[in-house]
């Protein structure tokens, strides 16, 4: 299958990526011979095969649930581009 | 000080524990050699006044009997990938340009609490995405070696490209790399240096700017085999704070560096042969058989049949990761932001802005395959793929204990080369991908050099947890290729 600028479109803003009008079109050629390559896994025989999901194998390690870290807010505010108070600050979200 | 790049972490832990030299001394020859050597752009961030605190507190340390270890007062370039506290932390990349982390990664935590003196943070790939170390926010990287009677500038490899000039060009003891695909193994082979990656897990990922986690690996990169040993005890061990840590006890890295092949089962991998690769890569590999045969290690040919499906299978899986990773940017909690109207408005013109071409690639791709409807034919048909991937190296390390390839289809090349078609650009990392899908502990040790004085790796691949024996035959390798040629622009060398 190949891709149409419209559909760079829908995957950049699902991205959340704006991408210019006139960059749409090449970056389809781009994104067409990228998927393009890999499509070639289509001739393994993967019948049976189970996923990986983990490199090696351990047990996934449980931990109590309790809070071990916290009462920081200035330095997990520390970064914000716009921090207003003990908040982040973002562009009017409801109307 | 004489050539700054006769150093290395065990000369230089001899030279201070016997007094021969301060870590402060060390410390400032290092320091001058960084600032000599900025046309290398090595270094994103430069941190003298903190590498002299940590070199005087060293010194201190040494003088009540209390030092840390081989590696107390020697000084490192840190990738400026690993979070570091209140020092800037800009994955190469535009959207954490003003990012000052409160917290330290692990394993820079690891080698600052080991009493290793942090110079900088070194440029890198934008994100670690890149095997030339061209696509950094912060401009790219040149190579401290140039072809004989040339003078073009040649790519460092990366992502780890500002890691292997610092320490090829003498600006440098050793440094840290992160690989992902083959980030600290590839520009290792460009540059002449040792570059180790560990078992997936061996190394916290806490703290390191993520790019693809399944893959994600530390690993230092060294003039020598036993540094690498050395830097890497360090480095890793268990991190309850990354719950891929492997829970496990560390074995001596570098009592494993014996030289000893004699013995060793050594595979070829047959489907590592390519169609077009370099004469000179393709001597140098039988060469280096050679050499273990004479070493008394018996030569297996092997076969890996699912190899020339491992780069893209990569390049499904990474991108996919990388686009959940990089998530995160949204221009709200940390980095760069770039207002508009609406927050969808915000978050895109932040991205869009923030993000370089090739990261926008491939958060794209990623996105691509993850969505609705595709995740089955590409992501999990991908990570099948990367089962039966996993299940070829299970099967041949029954019979051998190691494997042994080329690191890279070539030499380092020149800037402006492979740049306008990505595809051509992944190529570089057909050799170490396949181990990075697999978990595999995997290291680059310079083998030679090809027609142009360029120097070229060989790697060694273990099975997993199999350091020892990936130590073990590295250092006979490294013996017995002898390798002592040195780039001829010598960087910040005095």
């Amino acid at each position: 299958m190949s891709l149409t600028k419209d559909d760079v479109r829908k995957i950049a803003f699902l991205a959340r990526i704006r991408v210019p009008d006139e960059r749409l079109e090449p970056l389809a050629g781009e994104l067409n011979n990228i998927v393009g390559w890999v499509e070639q896994l289509g001739e393994v025989d993967t019948a049976g095969v189970a996923p990986m999901t983990s490199v090696v194998e351990i047990e996934t390690p449980m931990r109590d649930d309790e809070v071990t870290d916290g009462g920081i807010p200035d330095k997990v505010l520390a970064n914000a581009p716009d921090g207003e108070g003990p908040f982040y600050g973002v562009p009017k979200v409801v109307e | 000080m004489s050539d700054l790049r006769d150093w290395t972490i065990a000369s230089a832990a001899d030279a201070l524990s016997k007094g021969d030299v301060s870590s402060v001394e060390l410390t400032d020859a290092f320091i001058a050699a960084m600032e000599s050597g900025r046309t290398l752009n090595a270094f994103i961030t430069e941190t003298p006044e903190l590498a002299r605190a940590r070199a005087e507190a060293s010194d201190t340390r040494r003088k009540n009997d209390n030092a840390q270890g081989p590696m107390d007062g020697v000084p490192i370039g840190m990738k400026d990938l690993f979070c570091t506290e209140g020092v800037r932390t800009t994955a190469a990349s535009h959207i954490l340009d003003n990012f000052v982390p409160t917290y330290e990664s692990t394993v820079s935590g690891n080698l600052r609490d080991a009493g290793a003196v942090m110079l900088g943070k070194t440029n890198l790939d934008e994100f670690a995405m890149g095997s030339a170390n061209i696509t950094s926010y912060f401009g790219s990287v040149k190579n401290p070696w140039t072809p004989e009677g040339a003078n073009a500038n040649l790519v460092p490899g990366g992502s780890s490209g500002g890691s292997v000039a610092a320490v090829s060009g003498g600006l440098a003891i050793a440094a840290t790399g992160t690989d992902t695909g083959g980030s600290i193994r590839q520009p290792a082979s460009f540059t002449g240096l040792v570059g180790m990656k560990p078992t997936y897990g061996r190394c916290s990922r806490w703290g390191v700017v993520a790019f693809a986690s399944s893959l994600d690996q530390a690993g230092p990169l060294t003039r020598t085999v036993e540094d690498a040993a050395i830097m890497l005890q360090v480095m890793s061990g268990h991190d309850p704070k990354d719950s891929t840590s492997l829970p496990m006890d560390l074995p001596d890295f570098r009592a494993a560096c014996t030289k000893n092949a004699k013995g060793l089962r050594v595979g070829i991998p047959r489907e590592y042969t390519l169609d077009g690769m370099p004469a000179d890569i393709q001597k140098l590999w039988e060469q280096g058989a050679q050499w273990f045969r004479e070493m008394g290690a018996e030569i297996v040919e092997v076969s890996l049949p699912h190899t020339k499906y491992a780069l893209p299978t990569y390049y499904i899986v990474a991108p996919a990761e990388a686009s959940s990773n990089l998530a995160r940017y949204d221009g709200v909690r940390y980095g760069f932001r770039k207002d508009g109207a609406s927050l969808d408005e915000m978050y895109e013109l932040t991205r869009g802005e923030g993000f370089g071409a090739e990261v926008q690639r491939r958060v794209l791709i990623g996105t691509y395959v993850l969505s609705a409807g595709y995740y089955d034919a590409y992501y999990v048909k991908a990570q099948q793929v990367r089962t039966l991937i996993a299940e070829d190296f299970k099967n041949v390390f029954a019979d051998v204990d190691v494997l042994l390839t080329p690191t890279a289809p070539s030499a380092a090349f020149a800037e402006g080369e492979k740049m306008d078609d990505p595809i051509a650009m992944y190529l570089n990392d057909v050799f170490t991908v396949p181990a990075s899908l697999a978990g595999l502990p995997a290291i680059s040790v310079p083998g030679g050099l090809d027609a142009n004085g360029l120097p070229l790796g060989l790697q060694l691949i273990s099975g997993v947890c199999q350091e020892e024996t990936l130590f073990r035959a590295a250092s006979a390798l490294e013996q017995a290729a002898a390798f002592t040629a040195r780039p001829v622009m010598t960087g910040g060398a005095s």
